[in-house]
């Protein structure tokens, strides 16, 4: 069992052409970091001086990390981050 | 019994045979002067295409022009000669070739609203009067115009959008005028009028159980999905350009000149910022010789103001709300993408922001009706009520000129106002009846 990232279509050419990409990690962080472990390339596209980049929104199992404990919330296996663009709407 | 109409094939085709737009409307294009799109972070330039924000850092994008190029060809003159449509101002807004939808939107009135002033203890007061927009009654026929213009551009025939009503019931009507399929996510919980205005042009509305920044989010990984021109996410560059006309137009009809204070709604963020960048824009082409030196103010509601926190808090960024709570549906955005540009324009111009309760959202709504003869929507009642707190906070000085953006009509949002006018009485047809109510002798029968 692991967690599913799911990566937005700009994304995809830095995580292999992959739109999911399975990770470990028990926090938003950990996964991340082990998203950007497989595909170093992401990296410097969710990462600005080691903060999550503003342009990029967080949702575990649909909920937006900035309602829960950020980039600490809690993420078990089996459960699904999204990565979502925030230049939208209005 | 009627024949049934078989429904119209929705072509593209079919538009370019067969041309929505007069002569002179078309006349009024002239070559391209949108030279490509710039991120707002990073300065990092990408060619003219559905993308709205930066594969680098997530930024949002904006349209660069050849400004120099503009104010070669564009003089007020030329301006004044064209229809009055926003279109008049063409050359200013991102289209290659001919706009081919909303050939009549913009151009509203702005008005004096001298009773309105005395009622508020102002000297000169103006509204922008975007309720009274063509064709679906707000300023969102500026921005749709534009987007779907686009879209053709770019071939789509499928386009979309997420909503708080305004949007939706825009995107739809521009669409059945463009041949274009239309599909419209909307929260789930949105006025009926605001829903039955969408449907009734044939879009297909998807009611989602959610916040709008819950539907904006869908929206976002539908338009990942499939090839579709959602306006305000891969349209949305190109989209946001259109809110500038209100601020080219407030300009011109003023006599060419800008005003000291505007007061906009906030929804998204957007619309503030570009009336003006609108305003730099006039100066920059040659168009008005002052600088703008306009103060912006923001609007919204307290049960959903993130911006207004953002700036009355001097925080960097806004924090989301999570649950908006208020009967200003339309300004409901939670998360607002243009937040932080918004909060950081409107300091910068030296404005302010303020929020207001539902009980003053209402009371200003009648009073602008009750002055003006003007029914604007929970927006508009956002708007005056902000403006007469900031006029009585001392922000705004009582002798200065004051322009009110109206953005969207009251007949959308009539239950918000439904319990706060008398209802009418209802009497026989014979002149004693009437008598005893105008006497006061007999209190009227109420329905």
């Amino acid at each position: 069992m692991a967690i599913k990232v799911q990566i937005p279509t700009p994304m995809r050419e830095q995580a292999g052409g992959n739109a999911d990409v399975l990770v470990e990690g028990a926090t938003v962080t950990a996964v991340l970091a082990d998203l950007v472990a497989k595909h170093p390339a992401l990296g410097p596209k969710l990462f600005d001086n080691g903060k999550l980049r503003p342009y990029v929104n967080v949702f575990v199992n649909d909920e937006d990390i900035r309602f829960l404990d950020d980039m600490d919330t809690a993420v078990k296996d089996g459960e699904t981050v999204a990565l979502i663009p925030a230049v939208a709407g209005g | 019994m009627l024949t049934p109409i078989p429904m119209l094939t929705r072509s593209v085709r079919l538009h370019e045979r067969n041309s929505p737009f007069p002569e002179r409307v078309c006349s009024v294009a002239s070559s391209d002067f949108a030279t490509g799109l710039k991120c707002k972070l990073c300065g990092k330039v990408y060619p003219k295409s559905p993308i709205n924000f930066c594969t680098d850092d997530f930024g949002p994008l904006e349209v660069v022009y050849d400004y120099a190029g503009i104010r070669e060809v564009l003089h007020r003159d030329k301006i004044e000669a064209r229809p009055r449509t926003m279109w008049r101002y063409r050359e200013l807004l991102p289209i290659d070739g001919e706009p081919t939808v909303g050939p009549q939107v913009g151009c509203t009135p702005l008005i004096r609203a001298d009773r309105l002033a005395d009622a508020i203890g102002v000297e000169r007061l103006w509204i922008k009067n975007d309720a009274v927009n063509f064709p679906t009654l707000s300023f969102k026929d500026r921005v749709v115009s534009v987007a779907l213009s686009k879209a053709r551009e770019f071939g789509f025939r499928t386009v979309g959008c997420a909503s708080t009503g305004n949007l939706a019931n825009s995107v739809a009507a521009n669409a059945a005028q463009a041949g274009l399929e239309a599909y419209i996510f909307v929260p789930s919980d949105l006025e009926k009028a605001k829903i039955l205005n969408t449907s009734v042009y044939g879009a297909k509305v998807i009611g989602v159980h959610g916040t709008y920044d819950e539907v904006n989010r869908l929206c976002t990984q539908v338009a990942f999905k499939y090839n579709w021109g959602f306006v305000n996410i891969n349209l949305r560059p190109f989209y946001a350009e259109g809110s500038k006309t209100m601020g080219y137009e407030i300009a011109e009809d003023l006599g060419w000149r800008f005003p000291q204070h505007v007061v906009v709604p906030m929804a998204g963020g957007s619309l503030v910022g570009k009336i003006y960048k609108a305003f730099e824009e006039l100066h920059t082409v040659g168009l008005v010789n002052e600088k703008p030196r306009t103060k912006m103010y923001g609007a919204q509601a307290t049960g959903c103001n993130p911006i207004t926190d953002c700036v009355k808090s001097n925080r960097d960024r806004h924090k989301p709300i999570r649950k908006p709570n208020t009967i200003c549906k339309s300004l409901a955005i939670g998360d607002p993408a243009d937040g932080y540009f918004s909060a950081q324009l409107i300091k910068n111009t030296g404005g302010w922001a303020e929020d207001v309760n539902d009980d003053e959202i209402v009371e200003n709504m009648l009073l602008l009706a009750r002055t003006e003869g003007i029914f604007a929507e929970t927006a508009g009642g956002v708007t005056l009520a902000v403006a007469r707190k900031l006029i009585e906070q001392g922000r705004i000085p009582r002798d200065e000129e004051i322009v009110l953006c109206i953005t969207g009509n009251g007949l959308k949002t009539q239950d918000c106002v439904a319990e706060a006018v008398d209802r009418p009485a209802v009497i026989k047809p014979n002149l004693d009846a009437f008598n005893e109510i105008y006497d006061g002798v007999k209190e009227a029968v109420l329905v």
